[in-house]
């Protein structure tokens, strides 16, 4: 990226291809929507411990199951504890899943691509095949399988998630790659006589980063869905730590008689997916204007 | 033709190893003895001793891999520590279920999913594109658990339309059946639909504007043969080609779906063997959809070989 910002600084006017697709992405409502919610929900997880009302962990027993009120806003659970409270500090679980599994898929993904694009031959046969075959075991059961190996917690869930995610990622890296390295400032680059890791690290990689922010983006938006699916299957976040896939899980047996407590950590899961996929497709629209 | 067969039949076997070999490696990440743990929590001497020759654990690991490869290959996935039944014998037991599932779940998906994408692409920057994409977006980001546990809220224990939960078998009861399994289905086809909507609506958005298309309206047909018979053939030709990629997602879903409705499907297979810590059970279902996956993918390859007249060449 230096390279670049050394251009901008020679032509002040001009804008680099970054900025223009940052621009498009200021005018695109639903993207800036989803980024307002991205903000506000990583405030929430940081600010977590000043926001909640009421201690996520405190039990009491004569203020089980209680119906929304003015002093629980959005009721308690089945052991008198504060839904509100626990939905609020659930956010640090979750968005703390969708970062770190994709950027673990990220790190893996990214340079096995960039390898296989750029060495081709069997380099790229045999991580092709390895691709296919990891892209071949759906991606919830495969995680659902690793994690059941690993054991349960929060951090095997994400170690799960983000390895199921990275043949998307290499698969992605690899087809950019493709595209790039025919491009003639490669082939100057080659000829300049540039080694091939300098080539691939400083010539290909910056080009094929617009696509992988979008991808990424994307996948936390799944990774998040993926964190409460195996949460609420009891593989990730462990009890009586908050959240919103557990607090599902424990919700669902009691339906009828407290429905606040499905419907708020739900509603959590939607909203952050949501800004994520809502920012993910704006960012794919601003970086190529072609779509749509 | 022929050569296309071969050529697409021989990317399979490496997949497949490569699958195999995936597998089987799960099974090295258990810490640990594997006996052990095999075993389960009673750590009986005799169960981990049985389970030590069973496996072949004082051989190295590339001749057990050899041992477990040959007994796939027969169909043996193992037995289940728990249930004393072999893993085959299981899923085949739990697919029929899932099947109806996720059957009633593509059909669901399809309707509401290729005919929003259609409408979408053909009324495009309207209210009905606006409404068909927050549709889309709707199926994207809703959890499919949550989503159930809000239906079963509304129709089982507001209206009290629809049973809550369970499994009745059509041979036994049809209308209980098609009762019990209306609301999973529609929870699992939800995200597919919107997968479906987004394929169809760019795919007709491509072929509307081809000239073909174009001919078609200029020559005074009506727009609705226009867009049913001359358009939305060609359109759907890469919608079953990404829509059996979308098909691994949907098997994902099961394990949720039948987990919140209590569906004695595959999906709860699993998730009973990962707390029962069957892990033979967890190996041989992972291994058995990913074939089914690899398999669909292939007949939808050949599929869209078939109807294109012009990758025959």
């Amino acid at each position: 990226m230096a390279a670049v910002l050394t251009a901008t600084d020679a032509l002040p006017r001009e804008l680099t291809p970054a900025q223009r697709a940052l621009r498009r992405l200021a005018r695109r409502r639903g993207a800036m929507v989803g980024l307002g919610c991205v903000v506000f929900f990583v405030l929430l997880a940081l600010f977590a411990p000043w926001v909640a009302p009421h201690d996520p962990l405190a039990t009491s027993w004569s203020a089980v199951r209680q119906a929304p009120s003015a002093h629980y806003l959005f009721g308690t659970d089945e052991i008198g504890r504060d839904v509100l409270s626990r939905v609020i500090w659930g956010t640090r679980a979750s968005l703390l899943a969708g970062l770190v599994s994709v950027c673990i898929s990220l790190a893996l993904g990214v340079p096995v691509g960039l390898a296989a694009g750029y060495l081709g031959g069997w380099v790229d046969a045999l991580i092709s095949r390895i691709t296919d075959a990891m892209l071949a075991c759906p991606f919830l059961i495969l995680a659902i399988a690793l994690a059941a190996f690993l054991g349960p917690s929060l951090t095997n869930a994400m170690i799960a998630i983000g390895i199921s995610a990275t043949p998307i990622f290499v698969r992605l890296t690899r087809a950019q790659v493709l595209a790039v390295k025919v491009e003639d400032y490669v082939e100057a680059a080659r000829a300049v006589g540039n080694s091939h890791l300098r080539i691939a690290l400083r010539h290909i990689l910056p080009n094929v980063v617009a696509p992988l922010i979008v991808q990424a983006t994307l996948a936390i938006a799944a990774a998040v869905i993926a964190e409460a699916s195996l949460s609420f299957l009891g593989l990730g976040q462990q009890p009586p730590a908050p959240s919103w896939g557990s607090m599902l899980n424990t919700a669902k047996n009691y339906i009828d008689n407290a429905p606040w407590m499905s419907v708020w950590p739900g509603l959590s899961i939607f909203l952050l997916v949501l800004s994520f996929n809502l920012l993910g497709d704006g960012l794919r629209d601003a970086f190529d204007p072609r779509h749509k | 033709m022929f050569k296309f067969l071969v050529q697409r039949l021989a990317t399979i076997i490496p997949t497949l190893f490569f699958v195999s070999i995936l597998i089987f490696g799960l099974q090295q990440l258990l810490p640990g003895d594997p006996a052990t743990a095999l075993a389960g929590e009673d750590h009986d001497p005799n169960v981990i001793a049985y389970l030590r020759a069973k496996f072949h654990l004082d051989e190295p690991v590339y001749m057990r891999y050899f041992y477990w490869a040959r007994g796939v290959l027969h169909g043996d996935l193992g037995e289940s520590v728990r249930i004393q039944k072999p893993v085959t014998d299981l899923i085949l037991e739990k697919l029929p279920v899932t099947v109806q599932l996720a059957s009633m779940a593509i059909v669901i998906a399809i309707v509401f999913g290729v005919s929003a994408g259609i409408l979408s692409a053909v009324k495009k920057d309207t209210a009905w594109d606006y409404a068909a994409n927050v549709f889309a977006l709707w199926g994207l980001s809703t959890p499919n658990f949550w989503l159930g546990i809000l239906l079963i809220m509304l129709f089982a224990v507001k209206l009290g339309w629809l049973p809550a939960s369970g499994y009745v078998s059509p041979f036994e009861d049809l209308k209980g059946n098609l009762a019990a399994m209306i609301m999973p289905a529609f929870v699992l086809g939800n995200s597919f639909a919107a997968v479906l909507m987004r394929h169809t609506r760019s795919a007709m958005l491509q072929v509307l504007s081809a000239d073909y298309v174009r001919t078609a309206r200029a020559k005074g047909l009506e727009e609705r043969v226009v867009v049913l018979k001359h358009a939305l053939r060609n359109a759907l030709v890469p919608v079953i080609t990404l829509g059996a990629l979308g098909f691994g997602e949907l098997l994902g879903g099961t394990v949720l779906t039948e987990t919140v409705f209590s569906i004695p499907g595959f999906g709860k297979l699993i998730v009973d063997a990962v707390f029962n810590r069957d892990y033979s059970v967890v190996q041989g279902v992972v291994l058995f959809t990913a074939t089914v996956y690899i398999t669909l993918n292939l007949l939808a390859d050949l599929a869209y070989f078939l109807v294109n007249p012009r990758m025959r060449g």
